[in-house]
């Protein structure tokens, strides 16, 4: 095992699966000569060339039309948009396009297709930079939506990703490219598949659900907990689409009680479709209503006061676990 | 205008009586004076107005009781028109707590609208929904996990303490209450009788009637401290009256016979009328002392027994308790009792002496606080004047409640019942 960062991460899952498959090809803004506005793609354009590592124009809906294209034509593309913000350019190609093709010509076409793109803030990107959107397209049948935190998730789940026929988008985060973690040594061959979740941390008191940047907010909230007692278990969603409601339920009926940690809006996301799926399946098990974390309900702030006030910490995470664990629990 | 409420003044305060008005409907009233005083559980105590005008308006008169958070009072200014619904207490208190929110959102907004980007809606909901509301008031508030462990145990958890957020009652509350329970049930957990082989015995799974009786005669003997009281009563003349009646109720246009145990019950619904204490339920922080005296008979049945109320029997004549008797009798054999028929009972007679018993004790039929246990009619050497004659006698035992009744009670009351039946003339008067 090294230690290497979820840049690093990913870029070896590209580089070892262009060397595995010829078929698989990168494409997307500043990706080739530049190497990547997040120096994903660093050394891939003079490994492979230009025929597989492609430059293209900043024209999202153009691109990932390509993309889809090359997709049905048989061959497998992994294209980077640069945010997923500017993915909503190109979201009817998602959408109307690659999320249905398959089912509306009688399963003939495929489109293994992997979208890769940031999202989420903490970075002073502001109001149109900063946005968590993976409810959006987690809403589509026919997409997976995944979202590793950890560079080894990244890594075998972005293997995943371009093994498998549908459309993945593939949702990475500003902050998570230099978060460091245990990957087994390159060459040696691992995946991470693309429905299921991970206990991160085990616990008997609560059970924490949260994906993406938030897994590391609140493993550290559950190591501040763990000093007064209170053992959380916190589950890594990783997949938003299929979601590993087994998983969820299984822990929730050991524990009773639920606090979901995300860095999206509260309203109509994924914490609040988990939350329905909870109180549906294990309504008999819950001893508090579920609480939330989350970003709060405004438009990114630019200033950086601002900014840190609007996302959920590791405080609030605390406090929400401290709303529904009751202190006897702990203390017998 | 502002509404005062009834404050919370101790942790088991639920509602509080108002003694007296100090200030009245159009005195002026400053902050911080007394405006009146209040009866609660423990103590008396003066409330204090919280703001300063006129008190324009008495939700509440004195002698009446209202729960915390009840509006009592308005407050206002002179000329300040009063709100339009002032026809209940409720509908006031769900118009102020309206108009209090009205008032947040204006001059607060700015808290509103952080604690809606928050998405945090709980302090409002408990504003609204807060257990001790007028409105919601009965309600209780439980987890599912909890009320699904307090199914599956059959633990009756409206008397379990929540101490989850809301008063909420939440796992941990039922576990400890059914660890409570456990102990004290655990010498005749049934769990550790001996097994039998079936060759030993035969199962037969429990009725309605026989759960409900296992369930209310368990509840009754485990809360009820019973003591018991024991009273020998003449019935010579007792039998002539009977005699007498039934030769005069055979030429009836509806002819009836009158029963022993028909004269005992009126006989008990007379001295109810005399001693309303022994007329009671115990309720936790309260007595109730019932003010219809409705007495019930039990009835043994194949399958357990029944006991159907005889209602008002004080206010019943002789021959009309005797037909309404008969009438719940036939109707329990026949398994045609309504519901209405068998509730609502105050005290109860069960009456064993068919079957050749000199005494027994019964258990109290809750929410009664006592039950009469009838013997059997025996003809009894006794000593009158100094010779040994042969008299019919007839032992009764009363169960009382302690909660509720205390021993001298008891006795009085029964010995009201025995000069009831041994000068029987009383019953016809």
């Amino acid at each position: 095992m090294r230690t290497i960062t979820y840049r690093d991460a990913l870029r070896e899952a590209i580089r070892e699966e262009m060397q595995r498959d010829e078929r698989i090809f990168i494409l997307g803004e500043d990706i080739a000569g530049y190497g990547g506005t997040y120096a994903v793609s660093k050394g891939l354009f003079e490994e492979f060339g230009e025929k597989r590592v492609r430059d293209t124009p900043l024209a999202e809906e153009v691109i990932t039309g390509a993309a889809i294209g090359a997709a049905l034509g048989g061959l497998r593309p992994i294209l980077e948009l640069m945010t997923i913000n500017f993915s909503l350019l190109a979201s009817d190609l998602l959408v109307n396009s690659a999320a249905k093709f398959h089912y509306m010509f009688g399963g003939q076409p495929q489109i293994p297709l992997v979208v890769r793109m940031p999202g989420g803030g903490g970075a002073q990107r502001g109001a149109q930079h900063s946005q968590m959107l993976e409810s959006w397209y987690a809403h589509i049948p026919g997409l997976k939506v995944v979202m590793p935190a950890t560079p080894y998730d990244a890594k075998g789940m972005l293997k995943s990703a371009v093994r498998d026929p549908n459309p993945v988008l593939f949702i990475e985060h500003e902050l998570l490219y230099n978060v460091k973690g245990e990957v087994p040594d390159e060459g040696i061959e691992y995946t991470v598949p693309l429905n299921r979740g991970e206990v991160k941390r085990e616990g008997q008191h609560v059970t924490i659900i949260t994906f993406s940047r938030m897994l590391h907010v609140t493993l550290q909230a559950a190591e501040e907990l763990a000093k007064e007692g209170i053992q959380a278990e916190v589950i890594d969603l990783r997949s938003i689409r299929p979601i590993d409601i087994d998983l969820i339920l299984d822990s929730v009926k050991k524990t009773n009680r639920v606090v979901i940690a995300e860095e999206g809006w509260k309203y109509y996301g994924t914490g609040q479709g988990l939350a329905a799926l909870i109180y549906e399946f294990a309504f008999d098990y819950m001893d508090a209503p579920i609480q939330h974390v989350n970003s709060a309900d405004v438009p990114m702030p630019y200033s950086k006061v601002l900014e840190r006030a609007a996302l959920p910490k590791k405080s609030d995470v605390v406090n929400a676990v401290k709303a529904i664990v009751p202190k006897a629990l702990v203390h017998s | 205008m502002k509404t005062v409420e009834m404050p919370k003044m101790g942790d088991t305060m639920e509602e509080g009586r108002i003694l007296r008005w100090i200030k009245q409907e159009g005195d002026p009233v400053n902050k911080g004076e007394s405006l009146a005083e209040v009866e609660t559980d423990k103590v008396n105590i003066e409330i204090e107005s919280f703001a300063s005008g006129v008190l324009r308006k008495i939700l509440v008169p004195e002698g009446a009781s209202a729960p915390i958070g009840a509006g009592i009072a308005l407050i206002g200014a002179p000329d300040e028109p009063l709100p339009d619904s002032l026809s209940g207490n409720g509908s006031v208190k769900a118009s102020a707590t309206k108009e209090m929110e009205k008032g947040t959102t204006a001059s607060e907004g700015s808290e509103q609208t952080l604690r809606e980007a928050k998405g945090d809606y709980r302090a409002k909901q408990t504003s609204v929904q807060s257990p001790t509301d007028a409105g919601s008031q009965g309600r209780i508030f439980i987890s599912p996990i909890a009320r699904r462990i307090a199914e599956e145990q059959e633990l009756d958890y409206s008397r379990v303490e929540g101490t989850g957020p809301n008063g909420r009652i939440i796992k941990l509350d039922i576990e400890a209450a059914l660890a409570q329970k456990q102990e004290t049930l655990a010498p005749s957990t049934p769990a550790r009788l001996p097994i039998l082989e079936a060759t030993e015995a035969t199962e037969i799974p429990l009725t309605a009637m026989r759960r409900t009786i296992a369930k209310r005669l368990s509840q009754s003997m485990q809360t009820a401290p019973h003591f018991y009281v024991t009273s020998v009563i003449d019935t010579g003349k007792l039998a002539d009256l009977r005699r007498q009646i039934n030769e005069y109720a055979q030429k009836e246009s509806d002819p009836v016979k009158v029963s022993f145990n028909d004269l005992i019950v009126k006989a008990v619904a007379i001295a109810l009328v005399r001693m309303p204490q022994v007329n009671v339920s115990f309720a936790e922080d309260r007595l109730i002392l019932k003010k219809q005296v409705h007495i019930g008979m039990a009835v043994a049945l194949e399958q357990g027994l029944i006991v159907p109320v005889i209602r008002n029997a004080d206010q019943r004549r002789v021959l009309a308790i005797a037909r309404e008797s008969q009438r719940l009798a036939e109707l329990a054999r026949a398994g045609k009792l309504r519901p209405e028929d068998f509730s609502g009972g105050t005290f109860t007679v069960s009456n064993l002496g068919m079957f050749d018993v000199d005494s027994f004790t019964a258990v109290i039929n809750p929410p009664e606080s006592a039950i009469l246990a009838v013997g059997s009619i025996t003809p009894t050497p006794v000593v009158v004047d100094g010779q040994v004659v042969v008299r019919d006698r007839m032992k009764v035992t009363l169960s009382s409640d302690h909660r509720a009744i205390d021993g001298a009670t008891a006795a009085r009351f029964l010995q009201e019942v025995k000069r009831l039946l041994e000068e029987p003339f009383g019953l016809l008067l």
